[in-house]
């Protein structure tokens, strides 16, 4: 029986600026960030809990020819790969914040459905992040 | 030359973004050409070749998903529904909705029922494509 989603990962175009983004600006915490030559496995979680780590990976060598790499990076630029839905205790608040440090990345603004309150908005490189709080909107 | 690509998707990317958000307000592509810091001419030629489309015809389909959304999961008249998602004009709106969705704004509605699916997926998945064209004789 699979137990858990341990890792999931997206693609960055550059690792110290994730790192600002989801550590600095949504919250989340470093995970793992160990160098082994020209690799860095990098990886983000949601901060306490016993949760999936996000490992962001940078295209390239060795894993991708550079024509590969730069083919990666161009969509993940122009939107077209996946991104992550996070949950929240405070969308709103979180909104609020965000937007008073400067952030205007957002695809969608905190909106209520029959199932939470969510908002869009996107990482620094392309990629989309939506933020969820789960329950009936008061 | 890769990196000069991946900034200007990125922009075209923050522009498209912007019409996504602000779909229900009166937009021309002066201003969201703006978003992406480009003329509209050279933006609107950026953005078909990025995304297959010009603007004017994305802007189009994000306001009629919404309004389909909005005929399948409320009581609001057509006419409200027109207004709400950004059409200056019914006229505009019936005939774009025709074009694009292939039956009239009425009928789609008679057709379809609330969808039980998280809104996200269904703003992205739901977009109409254009349809196909007739065809030829």
């Amino acid at each position: 029986m699979i137990t858990k989603l341990n890792v999931t990962s997206i693609y960055v175009l550059d690792h110290d600026e994730a790192l600002d983004f989801y550590v600095g600006k949504l919250g989340l915490e470093k995970g793992n960030d160990v160098q082994q030559g020209s690799y860095r496995w990098l990886t983000v979680r949601v901060p306490g809990a016993d949760g999936t780590e996000i490992s962001l990976e940078q295209p390239g060598a060795p894993l991708h020819d550079e024509a590969t790499a730069a083919q990666l990076r161009e969509l993940v630029t122009k939107g077209a790969l996946t991104g992550l839905v996070l949950n929240s205790d405070d969308v709103r608040g979180l909104y609020e914040s965000l937007k008073a440090g400067g952030f205007t990345d957002f695809t969608q603004e905190p909106t209520d459905h029959f199932y939470g309150t969510d908002m869009g908005l996107r990482d620094p490189f392309g990629n989309a992040v939506r933020i969820l709080q789960q329950g009936s909107p008061a | 030359m890769s990196r000069e690509v991946e900034e200007l998707n990125r922009r075209l990317l923050r522009a498209r973004d912007a019409m996504d958000r602000a779909y229900a307000q009166p937009l021309d592509v002066a201003a969201v050409a703006a978003v992406a810091h480009l003329s509209p001419a050279h933006f609107s030629r950026c953005f078909r070749t990025v995304f297959g489309e010009t603007p004017h015809r994305y802007l189009q389909r994000r306001r009629v998903e919404r309004s389909m959304f909005l005929l399948r999961e409320t009581g609001r008249t057509v006419t409200d529904v027109c207004f709400d998602v950004g059409f200056a004009s019914l006229g505009t709106f019936s005939r774009t909705f025709r074009q694009i969705v292939g039956q009239t704004p009425s009928d789609y509605r008679s057709g379809h029922h609330p969808v039980g699916v998280p809104h996200c997926a269904l703003m992205a998945n739901t977009r109409p494509r254009t349809a196909a064209a007739p065809a030829a004789a």
